[in-house]
C-alpha cells in the first residue's frame, strides 16, 4: 500500500477489525499482478483499488469496497468518476478518493454495463 | 409563445405551478426517464470516442433539445409553465430566493448532505431518488462546499467574447467558446456550477436535482447571447468529423434533429430579457 499514512493505517486497522474489507491475502495476490499505476489502499475506512484488467484494449478497473466505480480519462490526462463528474482530478486514485469523500459512507451501486 | 424567465422574477403563483408540474412528472415516472437518459450519455461521451451530449460541439444543441423535451413534458401537465433560468453570476449565494422553501429548498445538512426543506426534501415523500449511483435515496446538496465561488459576470463576459464556436479536437481539450462555457478549460462556467451545488448535481445523475434545468436554461441563454454577439460565427464542425456531430448530422437519442435545427431558439421560446 503506497502512500500509507498513519491516519489511513489506523483507519485500515479499524476497518479490518470490523471485517469491512477483504482479507490481506487477497490484497497481496492482487499486488502480484499489479501494473505500475495500480493501487490498493484503505481510504477513510473504504477499500479502494485500481488495477489493469489486461486485454488488448488496456482495460482498467477501479472499485470501492469491491464495487466498480465508473471512471473516465480526459484528453489532458485528468480523471473524473460518475459520482464526481464535473471536477477533474490528476489520477484514478484521486478519483477513487474523491468518490469515497462524496459517498460519506454510502455504498456504491454497480453501474449498468454498456 | 413560451417565454423563459429569470427565476428571481417569478411570482409566487409561477413558482407554485412550476413545482407542482415537476412533482407530477416525478409521480408519474416521466421525470426519472430524463435522469436515466442524461446519465447514459454522460457515461458514454468520451474525448476520444463518440461524444454527443457532453465534451463536444453538440453539448449546447443537445442540451437545448433535452430541455425542450422536459419543458414540453411540464407543459403537458400545466400549459402555463415554462423553464425558468438561474443566472448564477448574479444570484450567487445560498441566500438567493432560488433556494427558498417555497421554491427549490436550501442546502443540505452538514452531516449527510440531506436537503431538509422545500418541496423536494426527502421528508415530503414526493422526491425519491430512484436513478442513482449509490445507496442514498434522498436529495443532497452542499452549496458552496465543493468550490467556494460561482462564476462572476466578468468571467461570463470573458467567455462570451470568444468568437470561435469550437475547435479541434472537438472535446474537453478544445479552445473556443463551447469548451470554455462547458468548463473543461479556462475560467470554468458550467462545470463549476455543478460542483458548487454539490450532491447529486455533481454526479452523472445530476438531473435528480431540479436546479439542473434552471442551470442549463441559463447556459442555453448564454449560447443565445453569444450568437447575437457574434453574428458571423457559426456552429462547427460543418461536415465529415468522425465521432462528432457535425452541423447537419442527426443527434442521438432523437435521431431526427440536427444542430442546424436548433441554432435559432426563437422557433421554440424567447427570453424575458436579452
Amino acid at each position: 500500500m503506497p502512500e500509507l499514512t498513519r491516519r489511513t493505517a489506523l483507519t485500515a486497522t479499524a476497518a479490518l477489525a470490523a471485517g469491512a474489507v477483504a482479507a490481506p491475502r487477497a490484497a497481496a495476490e492482487d499486488h502480484h499482478h499489479a501494473s505500475p499505476d495500480s493501487f490498493d489502499e484503505v481510504y477513510r475506512g473504504r477499500r479502494i483499488q485500481g488495477r489493469s484488467t489486461g486485454g488488448h484494449h488496456g482495460g482498467y478497473r477501479v472499485t470501492v469496497d469491491g464495487v466498480e466505480l465508473h471512471v473516465m480519462r480526459n484528453a489532458d490526462g485528468t480523471w473524473i468518476s460518475v459520482v464526481s463528474h464535473y471536477d477533474p482530478v490528476p489520477t484514478r486514485r484521486a478519483a477513487a478518493r474523491a468518490a469515497v469523500d462524496e459517498l460519506q459512507g454510502a455504498r456504491l451501486l454497480p453501474f449498468p454495463a454498456n | 409563445m413560451t417565454v423563459r424567465k429569470n427565476q428571481a422574477t417569478l411570482t409566487a403563483d409561477e413558482k407554485r405551478r412550476f413545482v407542482a408540474a415537476v412533482l407530477e412528472l416525478k409521480r408519474s415516472g416521466r421525470y426519472d426517464a430524463f435522469v436515466t437518459t442524461h446519465n447514459g450519455f454522460i457515461m458514454a461521451d468520451t474525448d476520444n470516442g463518440e461524444r454527443t451530449g457532453h465534451r463536444s460541439p453538440s453539448f449546447l444543441p443537445w442540451h437545448r433539445r433535452f430541455l425542450l423535451d422536459f419543458e414540453q413534458a411540464l407543459q403537458s401537465v400545466d400549459a402555463s409553465v415554462t423553464l425558468p433560468y438561474w443566472d448564477w453570476s448574479t444570484d450567487r449565494t445560498p441566500r438567493a430566493s432560488l433556494w427558498g422553501p417555497d421554491f427549490l429548498g436550501g442546502t443540505g445538512h452538514s452531516r449527510d448532505g440531506r436537503v431538509m426543506d422545500g418541496p423536494f426534501a426527502a421528508d415530503t415523500g414526493n422526491w425519491p431518488i430512484n436513478v442513482r449511483v449509490d445507496g442514498r435515496t434522498y436529495l443532497r446538496r452542499a452549496l458552496g462546499d465543493g468550490v467556494r465561488e460561482l462564476p462572476t459576470p466578468g468571467e461570463v463576459e470573458s467567455v462570451l467574447s470568444m468568437a470561435t464556436y469550437d475547435m479541434p479536437p472537438w472535446n474537453s481539450a478544445s479552445d473556443g467558446f463551447r469548451n470554455h462555457l462547458e468548463g473543461w478549460r479556462g475560467v470554468n462556467l458550467h462545470n463549476r456550477v455543478h460542483v458548487w451545488v454539490g450532491g447529486q448535481m455533481a454526479t452523472g445523475v445530476s438531473p435528480n436535482d431540479p436546479v439542473f434545468w434552471l442551470h442549463h436554461a441559463y447556459v442555453d441563454k448564454l449560447w443565445a447571447r453569444w450568437q447575437r454577439r457574434h453574428p458571423d460565427s457559426r456552429y462547427v464542425p460543418a461536415a465529415g468529423t468522425p465521432q462528432v456531430v457535425d452541423l447537419d448530422e442527426t443527434m442521438r437519442p432523437w435521431n431526427d434533429v440536427r444542430p442546424a435545427d436548433l441554432l435559432d431558439h426563437t422557433r421554440h421560446y424567447t427570453f424575458d430579457t436579452a
